[in-house]
């Protein structure tokens, strides 16, 4: 039978579990208990080693330049968009000092027109809160990396401690989803039908 | 039963384009007094200290949204009863309810368009 290894260089908490089992056994090891102890001292180096990778994945960059790049591109966006639709309103309103100079059909035809353009503008409040969602899905992960990098790595700073909201979870902020996605949310008709079946 | 056009209006959203677009089809039905706030506490500030006869709030709005906007106004009792119209992209059907139970007046979702927009504001003001 074969003896029960004395010396598994295993890291905690990994190597405290192999040394709780090694401490209930006595005498001669069979050998599934072997076989076991095997399988315990290859987890071991498993975690070990993703431990390793862990630490080596420069998360720090990830946290430091990444994701704040990201995020400055996505605000870059969003002033882009509403720079873009402000000229957009700016000739509108223009266009639509000029309809009283002109004929009645020509009049109405120019005010239609106007009135398409404002509103297919509304399209930057929708992109704007769709990528809000986004920045607030890639901070979530930079936390979550942080932690995870914190536990594993031991020389890693500690994750930062994001300030908690001063605002109260009010019924409005729980609701508060933006928008969904396409096909996902309720249509105007059926919040119509929704709020006729109240009255 | 004919509209007041000449009542004050205020909308409320936390996006500067957005205001301006509803201001502009606004204006194309003739309601040409139409003063903006950027979130609910300023609206509710707005409201309190002026005479309105319409609001028309988003919902997600920092630090006050439209619907604990809304609260707010039907608990005040000069103002419990001014109709109010959420212009939101919020269209989950609880959404649509809990501004319902709130005492909202119409709900319209984003991206709408104009003929909608006069139409809940006719349904609004000739009901209330």
């Amino acid at each position: 039978m074969p003896e029960a290894p004395h010396d598994l260089a295993i890291p905690d908490p990994i190597e405290a579990a192999v040394r709780q089992v090694l401490s209930t056994l006595t005498g001669d090891m069979t050998t599934n208990e072997a076989s076991l102890l095997a399988e315990l001292e290859a987890l071991g180096r498993e975690v070990q080693r993703a431990k390793t990778e862990i630490a080596a994945l420069r998360v720090d960059d990830i946290n430091d330049n990444h994701i704040p790049r990201a995020t400055d591109e996505l605000d870059a966006v969003v002033e882009h968009t509403a720079n873009a639709t402000n000229e957009i309103l700016d000739v509108c309103e223009g266009l639509e000092a000029m309809q009283a100079r002109l004929p009645a059909v020509e009049a109405d035809k120019l005010g239609t027109a106007v009135t398409r353009i404002y509103e297919a503008c509304s399209f930057q409040d929708i992109t704007g809160q769709r990528i809000s969602k986004v920045v607030s899905a890639l901070k979530a992960i930079e936390t979550r990396v942080a932690a995870v990098t914190a536990r594993f790595a031991k020389d890693a700073p500690p994750p930062l401690e994001k300030e908690a909201s001063a605002a109260p979870v009010t019924e409005g902020r729980a609701l508060a989803n933006g928008p969904q996605m396409p096909g996902v949310g309720t249509s105007q008709a059926d919040i119509d039908k929704l709020l006729a079946s109240f009255d | 039963m004919a509209m007041d056009k000449n009542m004050n209006v205020l909308i409320v959203d936390d996006y500067k384009t957005m205001l301006r677009i509803i201001r502009n089809l606004l204006k194309q039905l003739e309601f040409d007094n139409v003063e903006e706030a950027a979130d609910g506490a300023e609206a509710l500030a707005k409201l309190r200290a002026g005479n309105f006869g319409l609001v028309i709030s988003d919902w997600n709005m920092e630090p006050m949204t439209g619907l604990d906007l809304l609260k707010e106004v039907r608990a005040d009792a000069r103002l419990k009863n001014l109709p109010f119209i959420m212009i939101t992209a919020e269209s989950k059907t609880e959404n649509v309810i809990a501004a319902k139970a709130a005492g909202v007046s119409n709900y319209i979702v984003k991206p709408f368009n104009a003929e909608t927009l006069r139409e809940k504001i006719e349904k609004v003001l000739v009901n209330a």
